[in-house]
């Protein structure tokens, strides 16, 4: 596995409160190879973010998080929080979901991009201005020279959205994690961002990870999908595979609600993410599974190679 | 017909302005729109400009007496009259301007430097650090401000740095309430999140995103505390804790006039007057710059 980025085993987040114990993460592994887009879906509450935002120690201390994630050699799950720092923003670094409120709104935003570029890279002020305007031209924002001096305020979603991704560009990522970036945005500026976000890989080989619950979104610019469910790992494979064989039923169950042509209805999958206090005994998905059986309600699936890089959980696959 | 009026010049010239001056353009429109506000400032200026100017723009010493005026009514040798000891009442305001703005600005600030750091350290750390500094704070509050300075101020000893230092004191438990409440706000902030995930320490954070984000807040607390601390410091003169005469004061010249309020009730007043002008000036001023810095007030 030489060619592999960041390798996260057995990942387990349990975040305990005094009103009880959570189970965000289940045992839950991934790969990334250099420049790869990785999708990850799954409804809300499955646990896509947590996931994530665990790699860089970002959750609140009552998240308790085991297993680990090794990037360049290290695991990141037991670095130094120095060492840690490092690697925020400098080689791995964040696109939140919310671009309205994701910048200070105390600075303008050339100071705010100049700012990661003087801390991670040192570089000095002027230096720091020339290559902000730099990176607000690659995130296609028009007039940088003029944009850097606009305070957050000033500047529309999508424009902001997009100064967040110069600014997790600023240093040259070798990984950049994408929380729901088109979310909050119109679907014309949707389109946009996604856009940006292909060229980027392509000019700059950053791999990214995108977590999303549209799986339109994954179709158009991932290579991979890991479909995510209650913490555990349903689904994974490349995206043309799981779009043509979808094996999971909770899979097949997202891809029925996505709005197509001629459906007259869309199909919704019944019932909620179950919050869970422990790991389940079972299949997380039987509750709300057409196939499942006494089988799924008292075990677990593991994850089986069905077809050449198309891993799934289920006691009963099949499109 | 009740359309906005809004002629072409209005719009023309924004769109050639660069940003930077068309956010001052708008402030001075909020600030234009508040006239209670302006008229606070230049009040608020005017007392500030007499006490650093008073040896050039009093008519006499705050001690110089006139044997031949003495509880004189206004005149055009005395335009406020004079005291029991024949010293003019003007010069003596103008003069005792200084011991109102030092104890209001410097009480403020030291207030300030207590409270800020206390309370970014209780509001950002948490834990047990925090509920140390709040108890301890609670148990301050629960005692007027007034009473604790005089408590404070008594401990010291009479003086006017001491009076200064007593209203410091008795002013921090407030703001560091405040400040330790914003910075609880806002460290829940996404942009501090984002911060975080882009490799901030903990320094970058308070100082670059949490205080940069209060100052508005800081600022509206710091020209509520100013009249508090100028009330305060006559509030400890008048009761001789503050300024010791014959050296000026409001609070002072207050407790002087007490003995002769029948005989000449203006020795109170004008002091009286003096007080109220200068806390209400820097009142209106806080208002002003709450609703202008505001970014909710969007006209």
């Amino acid at each position: 596995m030489s060619d592999t980025l960041l390798e996260v085993r057995d990942l387990s987040v349990r975040f305990v409160t005094d009103d009880g114990a959570t189970q965000a993460v289940d045992r839950f592994s991934f790969s990334l190879a250099p420049g790869e887009v990785l999708g990850i879906v799954g409804e809300s509450g499955c646990g896509k973010s947590v996931t994530m935002m665990s790699l860089l120690r970002l959750l609140p201390e009552t998240a308790a998080v085991t297993g680990e994630a090794v990037f360049q050699g290290n695991d990141l799950l037991s670095a130094p929080p120095a060492a840690l720092r490092r690697v925020r923003g400098r080689e791995i670094s964040f696109v939140f979901q919310e671009p309205m409120t994701s910048l200070n709104p105390a600075f303008t935003v050339g100071r705010q991009i100049a700012e990661v570029l003087q801390k991670h890279l040192g570089l000095s002020r002027a230096e720091a201005r020339r290559r902000a305007i730099e990176l607000l031209d690659l995130v296609r924002i028009p007039a940088p020279e003029r944009r850097l001096d606009e305070y957050p305020h000033q500047l529309s979603g999508g424009m902001r959205q997009r100064v967040m991704i110069a600014i997790a560009l600023a240093c040259d990522p070798k990984i950049l994690i994408a929380d729901e970036p088109t979310t909050a945005l119109d679907v014309t500026i949707q389109a946009g961002i996604l856009d940006l976000m292909r060229d980027i890989r392509n000019r700059l080989g950053t791999a990214i990870v995108l977590i999303t619950h549209n799986l339109g979104v994954v179709a158009d610019i991932a290579d991979r999908v890991v479909v995510m469910y209650a913490g555990r790992k349903a689904e994974e494979a490349p995206v043309h595979e799981l779009f043509a064989h979808p094996q999971h039923p909770y899979t097949i169950g997202l891809l029925g609600a996505i709005p197509r042509r001629g459906a007259d209805r869309l199909q919704e999958i019944p019932g909620l993410v179950p919050a869970l206090a422990a790991p389940l005994p079972h299949c997380a998905f039987a509750p709300r599974c057409p196939r499942a059986d006494d089988l799924s309600r008292t075990q677990v699936p593991e994850l089986r190679e069905i077809r050449p890089a198309h891993l799934v959980a289920c006691f009963h696959p099949g499109t | 017909m009740s359309y906005v009026d809004v002629s072409a010049a209005d719009i023309a010239p924004a769109d050639a302005l660069s940003p930077r001056a068309r956010r001052r353009r708008l402030l001075r429109r909020r600030i234009a729109r508040r006239p209670f506000a302006v008229a606070g400032f230049f009040v608020a200026l005017a007392f500030a400009l007499a006490a650093i100017l008073a040896p050039w723009i009093a008519p006499y010493s705050a001690s110089t007496q006139d044997y031949n005026a003495i509880l004189a009514h206004a005149s055009r040798d005395h335009w406020f009259g004079t005291d029991e000891l024949g010293r003019d009442i003007l010069s003596r305001i103008i003069w005792g301007a200084r011991a109102s703005i030092v104890a209001g600005v410097l009480a403020t600030m030291l207030a300030m430097a207590i409270a800020l750091p206390i309370g970014l350290v209780a509001g950002y750390y948490r834990g047990w650090i925090d509920s140390v500094i709040s108890r301890v704070t609670d148990v301050l509050l629960a005692f007027p401000f007034l009473i604790l300075a005089v408590g404070l101020a008594v401990i010291l000893g009479p003086s006017l740095m001491n009076a200064t230092i007593a209203l410091g004191l008795g002013a921090a438990p407030g703001l560091i309430r405040v400040t330790r409440g914003e910075t609880l706000a806002l460290r829940e902030e996404d942009y501090v999140r984002a911060a975080v995930a882009n490799g901030a320490g903990d320094a970058t954070i308070l100082f670059r995103h949490i205080v940069p984000n209060m100052t508005s807040t800081l600022l509206v607390q710091i020209t509520v505390t100013i009249p508090a601390a100028i009330i305060g410091e006559a509030v400890l003169s008048f009761l001789g804790l503050g300024v010791q005469p014959p050296t000026p004061s409001w609070g002072v010249m207050l407790a002087d006039a007490q003995s002769y309020l029948s005989l000449a009730p203006r020795l109170a007043v004008y002091p009286g007057v003096a007080i109220f002008l200068c806390a209400l000036a820097y009142n209106l001023l806080g208002d002003g710059l709450r609703d202008v810095l505001d970014p909710r007030t969007t006209r």
